[in-house]
């Protein structure tokens, strides 16, 4: 397919694995963090690691949309459904993630509530004006990719004057999450987790252009490469990363030009900022209370904001005391280091948020490379 | 004078007429119902002896059954509908075993409220899906339930066939060194239908490959009766597929993505919607077991047939006591081919 097999060649895949074997120093490592579930689905799905050498070593970052959403943002939802009669919409991955009392979305609509798969918050829209007599909220998600068509569809409302359609609004922002992790004492004081480079989100950074990372190349000095969801993409990423490890360089590159620019999509962002506002703080799984790390509905738009219309409180709850979700989510810990993984916890009945969506870290590995190191349970499903 | 006519019923409104619960209630009109589409469409020697069951000879052989129930939605596709499709369903199910179906048996659950028009599409489309596959359905009942308790309609086809002597095929057979093989390009079924769906629809020129596969078999087993296992990829896909039989027989399996055919327009759709062909659903699709002494001769029969013009030798079993399927990805890299878990969802980043 045009566009697409150039950015899965084999042919060209070895060659950047072989300038990338002789140019990483063996005696080193370099500990590359990719941000984004897109990127850890792509390695794991292509095999990339099976490429690379041992000296360059992948960390899974928390940029997995629904691993990120904390148990009580979806308490919410399902407290909706089915105490208040309201359809939920959200996208499908949303709907089979663990929440309290054994329920998840998808079990709430087993028990009666009325929740609903769309594939964009505009049919979300079209469900509220094929119900007019009841109430539709979409659970909005996801990082500043997701955050423009909420923002279209909550104008679109708006315009159109709609009274029975709400967001609760869960859009988070990727610089914020980057600083925590740099931020965290594994980085910092105990650096138990060594980082050495970033691999930069692809279509997160279409929307936000190259310039908010170069804080982090500077402030943090860490290099930075921005890169496309294909392996050839990651490939070439991982390429300029060792170089500029070499070098002693901590810059932003840009491996996804034909997409990425420095500045970004402003019309995206205009749309974003006319109508969601910065949060003070805000709840990821993983990450904690995390400053200014996510967006909510302005005044002006108030009407479509659950939250507002429904009163609604989001209560903390903590995870699972088996699940390393959160310590694999700062890239801390390894599926293979949680005790539950492939066993109490796979992709049919997850225990962890990481396990849910293919672009999880665990769902990943679990699903694509575990025939690596793991011992599976014999006789799993039959 | 009366202008009463002994035994006369009025003929079923089939343009604008519906389906309501007296269709199912036991009485005239369902018997009319039954008469006028079912019976009239279906038109064979056993369904004309009118009782609740088929009288059939005794059949030569092992027999074997299966049944099928189906749902889909939407009701009609490109290159099908829910009528052939529960007609193909079943035969390539009995066919899986190296048998030939003879016989077939519907069961239908209308939703009250349904355009009788439809009905006759479908059960029109039956009738010809078993007439052209030479497999008729000679028994069935029909229950109508309240509006908003179905979904229109679902039908369950049960077959019964007999499997030829000598032949042994089954899903745990498969030995380390067989080869894989697999009749022909995967997804077209799934991303036809998926193509309708009011949610999603996208412009494409894809068909659903329903199609009845006793024939291909038939072909195969004469050709190489030592055929170990067979199985067609429906739901859950190729790979769902591969882990069944891989666990069944207590086998690894290693393909390559390179030599698995995939439609240009499937490809695209599924990248579009971040979705894998490989968990895509077929309906007109096998795959094949068979020992690597006899995979050239399988391709050049399978090749040698309409509905296996694509057949491709995908793969071979390996010996791994975890039984899991991996791939050799076209990027040079391998990969685990797993179950699928739960429905397979559009991504979203």
């Amino acid at each position: 397919m045009k566009y697409i097999d150039e950015f899965r060649d084999g042919e060209l895949a070895l060659g950047i694995a072989a300038a990338i074997a002789a140019e990483a120093d063996p005696r080193r490592s370099y500990n590359l963090m990719e941000f984004c579930g897109g990127h850890t689905h792509a390695i794991s799905r292509y095999g990339v690691t099976d490429l690379l050498p041992p000296a360059v070593r992948m960390i899974h970052g928390p940029g997995c949309p629904v691993c990120v959403l904390p148990i009580g943002r979806i308490d919410l939802a399902i407290r909706l459904a089915l105490d208040q009669g309201v359809i939920v919409a959200s996208y499908g991955d949303c709907l089979r993630v663990p929440a309290s009392d054994n329920l998840s979305l998808l079990k709430a609509k087993a028990r009666g509530g009325d929740v609903r798969m769309v594939y964009s918050p505009a049919d979300a829209l079209k469900i509220a004006a094929a119900n007019p007599e009841r109430e539709v909220v979409f659970l909005a998600i996801g990082f500043e990719t997701t955050t423009p068509p909420t923002a279209l569809v909550i104008k679109e409302a708006a315009r159109a004057e709609v009274t029975n359609f709400s967001v609760l609004c869960n859009h988070v922002l990727t610089p914020a999450a980057i600083t925590n992790i740099l931020e965290s004492p594994e980085v910092r004081r105990l650096g138990t987790l060594p980082l050495d480079g970033f691999i930069g989100p692809a279509h997160v950074s279409t929307v936000i252009g190259s310039r908010p990372y170069e804080f982090f190349a500077e402030e943090y000095a860490k290099p930075v490469v921005i890169a496309g969801f294909e392996p050839l993409d990651v490939m070439q990423a991982i390429l300029m990363l060792v170089r500029q490890i070499n070098d002693g360089r901590a810059e932003v590159e840009n491996e996804f030009t034909r997409a990425v620019t420095r500045d970004g999509n402003l019309k995206a962002q205009a749309l974003v900022s006319d109508v969601f506002e910065l949060r003070r703080s805000f709840e990821w799984r993983g990450l904690g209370m995390v400053p200014y790390s996510a967006l909510r509905i302005r005044e002006a738009y108030g009407a479509f904001d659950a939250e507002r219309r429904f009163r609604l409180e989001t209560r903390s709850v903590a995870d699972n005391k088996a699940c390393e979700c959160g310590a694999i989510l700062r890239g801390v810990k390894h599926p293979r280091d949680c005790k539950v993984f492939g066993t109490v916890c796979t992709p049919e009945s997850p225990i962890g948020s990481c396990m849910v969506s293919s672009e999880g870290a665990c769902a990943a590995y679990y699903s694509y490379g575990r025939f690596r190191e793991i011992p599976i349970v014999a006789g799993a499903p039959a | 004078m009366s202008g009463v006519r002994a035994g006369y019923v009025r003929p079923l409104d089939i343009r604008h007429g519906r389906v309501d619960l007296s269709h199912g209630a036991g009485g005239r009109a369902m018997a009319q119902l039954v008469e006028q589409l079912f019976a009239a469409a279906f038109a064979n020697e056993w369904l004309a002896q009118r009782n609740d069951q088929a009288l059939l000879p005794r059949p030569e052989g092992r027999i074997v059954m299966s049944t099928d129930c189906h749902v889909v939605s939407p009701l009609f596709f490109p290159g099908g509908d829910i009528g052939c499709l529960s007609v193909h369903g079943t035969i390539n199910d009995v066919a899986m075993s190296g048998a030939q179906p003879l016989w077939l048996a519907a069961g239908f659950i209308l939703e009250e409220g349904f355009p009788l028009a439809d009905l006759q599409r479908i059960v029109d489309s039956m009738a010809r899906a078993a007439r052209d596959a030479g497999v008729p359905i000679v028994t069935g009942d029909t229950k109508v339930v309240e509006k908003g308790k179905g979904d229109g309609v679902f039908i369950t086809t049960t077959g019964v066939g007999v499997v030829p002597a000598g032949v042994a095929i089954s899903g745990d057979r498969a030995r380390p060194g067989d080869r894989i093989v697999l009749s022909g390009t995967i997804g077209d079924h799934g991303m036809a239908v998926m193509s309708e769906r009011e949610s999603l629809a996208f412009g494409t020129d894809l068909v659903s490959d329903t199609a009845p596969l006793h024939g291909l078999v038939a072909a195969m087993v004469e050709a190489v009766p030592g055929l170990r296992a067979l199985r067609d990829p429906t739901r859950g896909g190729l790979a769902t597929t591969l882990n069944e039989i891989a666990s069944q027989s207590a086998v690894g399996m290693t393909i390559d993505e390179a030599a698995v055919p995939v439609e240009r327009q499937v490809e695209a759709a599924c990248e579009f919607l971040g979705l894998d062909p490989l968990y895509v659903a077929n309906e007109g699709k096998l795959v094949a077991i068979v020992p690597a002494a006899d995979a050239d001769r399988l391709l050049e029969v399978m090749r040698a047939h309409p509905l296996g013009r694509r057949a491709a030798l995908i793969g071979e079993v390996t010996e791994d006591a975890h039984h899991f399927v991996q791939m050799r990805t076209r990027f040079g890299g391998k990969r685990i081919v797993d179950w699928l878990a739960g429905d397979q969802l559009p991504r979203i980043c």
